[in-house]
């Protein structure tokens, strides 16, 4: 289902289309020059699409079948150091195979974009949600954004070439989506013109960087502890820089594409006045947001936090929109194995985000729909009464079976 | 030893001689390299034989710890280091980056020779899948194996390249075991040619013997067109301990035992550069026992290594390429 939007709009149509589809019409729109492809689920459905699309002429680039995840990103991260746009993605263990390239990538600060459609890791096979795989590469140098629908996938694919190509930034972009709930599920999305999306985004130029014979450069040569600290630190600040770069980017975007982001990194249903809010991320904040509208309508003080860009992490951000709250729980797509009260991973950085607050609201975890379990209304219902309830224990692992 | 100069490399401008070799380098100073080190050979000849329209990969190994400091780099083309795994994909990234680039009109259209060079270990071992993947790919490429037959910048230890019975950090010998890398070395430079067969030009070479011969190998690799690869037979000083005055005559040996077979296939068509089919070999020993690694050798795994090479060039189906010693001849 297609509707032509009028001409003269920002937009060329409004189509039903699934979460993967519409990055890859993100990648086309950006005019990528090169994409390497590798089958896993549930993120392949972004390559048979952008296939299709060279198959039918749509889309100029190169297209290549890679023999592995590792050699699918290491041509991703070399087409983009010869100065091509370049596109990539995985899932679960594939994500892990191509982990080596995924450092590098990072620590050469080349702006590959790349899509996790999140899997859970092996063994047992499990084609299903968890966010380990993405939240992996964490602390790699990677901007890394969670879309919980098809719209956002679109648009945040557009905003990460933007701001890891910034000349400012250029660090790679991991665009998440969770596994079935978007890459296979439909959502209507505006889908925006070439032009405007030119507008948007400027040309890839990676200035004095570029391998070319007319720029003979030598890059990522041997260091050792000459030098390894300073380049870390230039790692660092550009990580830090991206922050302000990705409020210019949304905000240019709302612009450009008429959207309504409030805030890059985070977003809010009814956190400011909430005495026990809910943070999380993914397709599951769809029903902890409807959930929270549900029990305000009940009078009870809830609200949920979405976090949206997870690198660089919302720190501020999530300061503010918590400075009133007595009660927070995390829903957490993820597991970590020893980590401080059992807690899964998002937890550890929100409780250090925390620490140096003025507000100190309790914090509590709840580990759910691992494996790409469904987590229900009903259980996240269950979430925001542990949450108020002061007796909860720290760490629950909701829809267990007994 | 035979020059031919074939009809599909006709423009290839290749050196009739050591005295037409172009003077000007493109791999200079600022390495780090032992001294006697064939593979910086490897490296000078390669780039001067393709020219300053080149972009370059090193994946991972001595010739990228040795030879790129920060701020001492010895290259004058660009050059960018890849993971020990990723020199295949390497090459066909920048390859694909560039097509794409001329293709819209994003950066001039000319020739860039895209190159990357691989050690054994990640050439033969670690990167063989992206090595394969590289050989399937459309696009202008060559891949250089500088073999020095171990893992030369971590303390020499064994690959899958390494000469049987070598002395290895990973295969000591010891008061028990006296051979500890049982490993028969792999056939890699064939076993690219035959697993695709869309493939143009594999050849082996060794940088100086026979003179020219592997700028010419480079040559013929980059003009032929689609992926190519070169596998080189380095001898290396200290992974193989000997004195570094001695490398080309290891090499000239490597050759003229017949334990490295030189050779090149060009669409398909096999050209000895160094036949050594039905002729009399110099004997392996002579080889052996110039090394150090060697030295726990005791006559009969000389006469195992040379039992070994003779069959490769008295039964083989091909020598050097082909392992089979008999297809449809078969007696029932």
């Amino acid at each position: 289902m297609a509707v032509k939007m009028e001409t003269k709009s920002v937009f060329d149509r409004e189509e039903l289309m699934t979460g993967t589809d519409a990055v890859a019409e993100a990648v086309k729109l950006v005019d990528v020059d090169v994409f390497a492809a590798y089958p896993i689920r549930p993120y392949t459905g972004v390559m048979d699409r952008l296939a299709k699309f060279i198959a039918n002429g749509e889309l100029d680039a190169e297209y290549i079948v890679a023999d592995g995840e590792h050699s699918q990103f290491e041509i991703g991260k070399h087409a983009s150091s010869v100065g091509a746009r370049a596109f990539v993605g995985s899932s679960g263990t594939g994500w892990l195979y191509a982990m080596e390239s995924i450092g590098v990538t990072a620590t050469d600060r080349l702006p590959l974009v790349a899509l996790v459609g999140n899997r859970a890791l092996d063994d047992p096979g499990a084609f299903g949600v968890e966010h380990n795989d993405a939240l992996l590469v964490r602390d790699l140098g990677w901007l890394i954004g969670w879309a919980s629908t098809a719209q956002e996938a679109l648009d945040t694919t557009l905003i990460a070439y933007r701001v890891a190509e910034d000349p400012t930034v250029r660090m790679p972009a991991a665009v998440a989506m969770d596994g079935g709930y978007l890459t296979h599920s439909q959502h209507m999305v505006r889908v925006p013109t070439k032009e405007a999306v030119r507008d948007f985004l400027p040309a890839y130029d990676l200035g004095n960087r570029r391998m070319h014979p007319d720029n003979p450069v030598s890059i990522a040569p041997q260091v050792n502890e000459d030098w390894v600290m300073e380049m870390r630190r230039q790692n660092y600040e550009a990580s830090k820089r991206s922050r302000k770069v990705l409020y210019s980017a949304y905000e240019e975007y709302n612009e450009v594409f008429h959207s309504e982001y409030d805030n890059p990194f985070i977003e809010e249903t009814n956190v400011e006045d909430a005495d026990t809010v809910l943070v999380g991320m993914g397709s599951a904040s769809v029903v902890a947001r409807s959930v929270a509208r549900e029990m305000r309508k009940e009078g009870k003080k809830v609200g949920f936090l979405k976090i949206r860009w997870y690198r660089p992490y919302p720190t501020d951000e999530i300061r503010k929109a918590l400075s009133n709250a007595s009660n927070v729980g995390i829903i957490e797509r993820n597991f970590a194995m020893g980590a401080p009260d059992g807690g899964a991973i998002t937890m550890q950085d929100l409780q250090s985000a925390l620490y140096d607050a003025k507000n100190h609201p309790r914090v509590v975890d709840f580990i759910a729909g691992l494996g790409g379990r469904e987590i229900s209304k009903t259980e996240v219902r269950k979430m925001y009464e542990m949450t108020a309830d002061k007796k909860s224990p720290k760490v629950s692992w909701i829809g267990l079976r007994e | 030893m035979v020059e031919e100069t074939v009809e599909e490399f006709k423009n290839a401008n290749l050196y009739k001689g050591v005295h037409a070799v172009a003077l000007e380098e493109f791999y200079t100073s600022g390495h780090r390299t032992c001294q006697g080190c064939e593979s910086a050979l490897v490296m000078r000849d390669f780039v001067k034989a393709s020219g300053p329209r080149t972009v370059v990969t090193g994946a991972t190994g001595c010739m990228y710890v040795a030879n790129t400091s920060y701020m001492t780099t010895p290259w004058i083309v660009p050059w960018m280091h890849t993971q020990l795994a990723a020199g295949g994909a390497s090459a066909v990234g920048m390859a694909a980056g560039l097509k794409a680039l001329m293709r819209k009109g994003k950066i001039p259209k000319e020739k860039i020779n895209v190159i990357n060079f691989s050690g054994d270990l990640g050439a033969g071992d670690e990167g063989l899948g992206g090595l394969s993947g590289a050989m399937q790919s459309p696009y202008d490429l060559l891949v250089i194996v500088y073999d020095n037959e171990s893992a030369a910048n971590t303390d020499i230890q064994a690959s899958g390249l390494t000469t049987w019975g070598a002395q290895t950090t990973f295969s000591p010998t010891g008061s028990v075991k006296r051979i500890m890398h049982e490993r028969w070395k792999k056939n890699l430079a064939a076993m690219m040619a035959i697993g695709h067969p869309n493939v143009k030009y594999v050849a082996t070479s060794c940088a100086t013997f026979p003179p020219t011969d592997y700028m010419n190998k480079v040559k013929k690799a980059l003009s032929i067109g689609g992926p190519t690869l070169i596998h080189t037979i380095d001898p290396c000083p200290k992974g193989w301990d000997y004195h570094p005055r001695y490398s080309h005559v290891l090499g000239e040996l490597a050759i003229k035992t017949g334990i490295f077979a030189d050779y090149e296939i060009v669409n398909g068509e096999v050209r000895y550069t160094y036949d050594l089919r039905n002729k009399k070999r110099t004997p392996v020993r002579e080889y052996l026992e110039k090394q150090g690694r060697f030295s726990h050798f005791e006559d009969e795994d000389y006469d195992y290594v040379q039992a070994k090479v003779d069959e490769m060039w008295d039964e083989w189906e091909l020598p050097g390429i082909l392992p089979i010693k008999s297809g449809l001849k078969v007696k029932k």
